[in-house]
């Protein structure tokens, strides 16, 4: 049977699956989030929207500690990234899928520990911190973890592989008679660069950071692991909301805020980012 | 002066610790305002030889100058020719307009200056008014005119241009043949033109070096190449070319009850014959003429022409074609006996 259907019918099982499992609890979360109660009496839907004045007001600061962390960490994928992923696409010689390998070897560990393991290297005795002021080349109190530089750090470090790899892709897809062709043009090797090699990984840089920023800003797990007290993130509020206390209501607020801004940056964006004019105006 | 003369070029690559000589020596100048064919089979050097012109190999021996200049060492954003590449290399996220500019552009060219000279390049490969497309918006055939446009606006001393109409379908490869001929009467620059299509070859150069494993085989004019090849190699490289060998005794080769007339000639010699220079009939023919017998093997009808496979007693293959004339008859079939006979002009005795 190769009715005009069976491409529709082979996207039906993908199609349950968003239903299922995204949009439907992505509406019973909408629901909750205007719900008020508490986990001993039971919630009942009130259409309290004042839910989600109370979650912006109270947690603006973390919302857009957030925002800031998220945005240093992507910004700095982008410019360790980049650099990585080229030397794989045009002096990865026929290893190119060795670096790729290794590149996706850490995933073979999980997120939580390897967070951990961030930690113990940084910590204030830490295996690099403890010799450094042993020697004396540190004060004693000298510490790491529980700044934002921490958190940024082992966001960049957790996500740099999904930078890394659309921008490789990107560049990978670069043909390299383009680049002859415009050296032979009179361009030097750096105007080869930047009039050529960087327009078109754009997509690539577009692709990352779209793919990066959005776990970084509500990741809760580097937050926790590397922040301390002081430098608590949006994710860190939402899962004690849900699971220390109870407060449905708050937390799907919380989380739906975060999600429209989200969108909204998201959006501008891809906006003022994704379109061929950037490619144009970045190729003059 | 020389546009561009090689000498004793030689390029050797490292492959699996073990080295590889693409190009074994190659001397050649080329004239000003010639249009130069590098020709030859695939993996005989003639792309690397034309990529040491343009700078993006280093020769490992041997000099590169280009109006006497020696630029050897010197990248290709410094030297004054420009490429067509083989699968055109246009700028993907450029418009036709900021793909030809682009080479004026960075030589600082005054905005005026850029204006005017796109203006007329476009004209000239008959692309105005389409300024603004993409090159994926294009055909083929148009994409490779803003190649060849984006390298020709620079006015280079020379263009290099590596296979640039393989990727054209038959019809449009021929209009373009003449259209590059016309191009290049018309701005008058030195063209250094590499292909493996000899036909190509034949029809657009005044001169042909011919390319066989690294070194050149023949450099002279196209009918020389065609009429008196140097070597067995270019013999068979170009068109059909029937090889006969013996011993000549006189100027006299015995074939069988056969004979070919070779003037002068003693001893052991391979001699050439076309296949359009050769008569079909039924019986010996008379005269001073090369003649001898045959089975034919298969006739393929080919249009304008005939084609016949004949086999010697000896078991060497002929080809012969005959023209599909108002006048002509089918001469001979499947499985006939034949003479076939030429004028003793049309023996060419290789290497003499």
């Amino acid at each position: 049977m190769r009715s005009r259907l069976t491409p529709y019918l082979l996207a039906l099982p993908s199609w349950i699956w968003l239903g299922a499992f995204l949009v439907v609890p992505l509406a019973a979360m909408a629901s909750v989030s205007t719900q008020s109660g508490n986990v001993i009496d039971g919630f009942v839907q009130t259409f309290s929207f004042g839910n989600y004045a109370d979650a912006i007001s109270q947690y603006s600061p973390q919302l857009l500690r957030s925002l800031w962390y998220g945005g240093a960490a992507t910004l700095a994928m982008v410019l360790i990234g980049y650099p990585v992923a080229y030397w794989i696409a045009f002096r990865g010689g026929n290893r190119k899928a060795t670096y790729l390998f290794l590149l996706l070897l850490p995933f073979f560990v999980s997120f939580v520990l390897r967070t951990i393991s961030w930690n113990f290297m940084l910590s204030g005795d830490g295996i690099l911190l403890g010799p450094l002021k042993d020697w004396g080349l540190l004060p004693s109190d000298f510490q790491i973890t529980a700044t934002a530089f921490a958190v940024i750090s082992g966001l960049t470090y957790n996500w740099l592989p999904f930078m890394i790899l659309p921008i490789y892709v990107s560049l990978e897809r670069v043909d390299p008679r383009v680049m002859e062709a415009a050296h032979d043009l009179y361009a030097s090797r750096t105007t080869v660069f930047r009039k050529i090699v960087l327009p078109l990984s754009l997509p690539g840089v577009f692709a990352g950071v779209l793919m990066t920023f959005v776990p970084a800003v509500a990741d809760p797990i580097n937050a926790a692991v590397l922040g301390g007290t002081n430098n608590t993130m949006i994710g860190n509020i939402i899962s004690t909301l849900y699971l220390t206390n109870a407060n449905y209501p708050a937390a799907a607020a919380l989380s739906f805020s975060l999600m429209a801004v989200l969108l909204v940056g998201i959006f501008v964006y891809a906006r003022a980012l994704g379109t061929e004019n950037v490619l144009e105006a970045a190729a003059r | 002066m020389h546009a561009i003369q090689l000498d004793g070029v030689v390029k050797e690559y490292t492959s699996h610790g073990e080295v590889v000589q693409a190009v074994k020596g190659v001397t050649l100048d080329i004239a000003e305002g010639e249009f130069f064919s590098l020709l030859g089979p695939s993996g005989c050097g003639k792309t690397t030889t034309m990529r040491m012109i343009a700078g993006f190999e280093e020769p490992t021996r041997g000099s590169v100058r280009l109006h006497g200049e020696d630029v050897t060492n010197v990248p290709p954003n410094k030297r004054d020719v420009n490429m067509v590449f083989q699968s055109y290399a246009l700028f993907p996220h450029m418009n036709v307009w900021d793909n030809v500019a682009f080479g004026l552009k960075q030589k600082k060219v005054p905005t005026a200056d850029i204006q005017r000279r796109v203006g007329e390049i476009l004209e000239i490969v008959d692309l105005k008014g389409r300024e603004k497309r993409r090159p994926r918006e294009m055909s083929g055939g148009q994409q490779q005119r803003v190649a060849l446009a984006r390298a020709l606006v620079n006015h280079p001393r020379a263009l290099l241009l590596d296979e640039p109409l393989g990727a054209l379908d038959l019809k449009l490869r021929q209009a373009m043949q003449l259209e590059l001929k016309r191009i290049q009467r018309e701005v008058g620059i030195t063209f250094v033109y590499v292909t493996h299509d000899q036909s190509e070859a034949l029809t657009m150069s005044d001169r042909i070096a011919v390319m066989n494993d690294g070194l050149v085989e023949q450099l002279a004019d196209p009918r020389t190449i065609y009429e008196r090849p140097a070597s067995p190699f270019v013999a068979g490289f170009i068109g059909t070319s029937n090889l006969l060998s013996g011993t000549a005794v006189a100027g006299v080769v015995k074939l069988g009850e056969g004979r070919v007339l070779v003037p002068g000639q003693d001893g052991d010699v391979t001699v050439t014959v076309r296949p359009e220079k050769i008569t079909i009939c039924p019986d010996r023919p008379e005269g001073e003429i090369s003649a001898v017998p045959g089975k034919v093997d298969e006739v393929v009808y080919l249009g304008t022409y005939n084609s016949y496979t004949v086999r010697l007693a000896d078991g060497a293959e002929v080809t012969v074609f005959q023209q599909n004339a108002v006048d002509a008859t089918l001469t001979a079939e499947r499985g006939d006996s034949v003479w076939l006979s030429w004028q003793p002009q049309h023996s060419y005795v290789i290497g003499s």
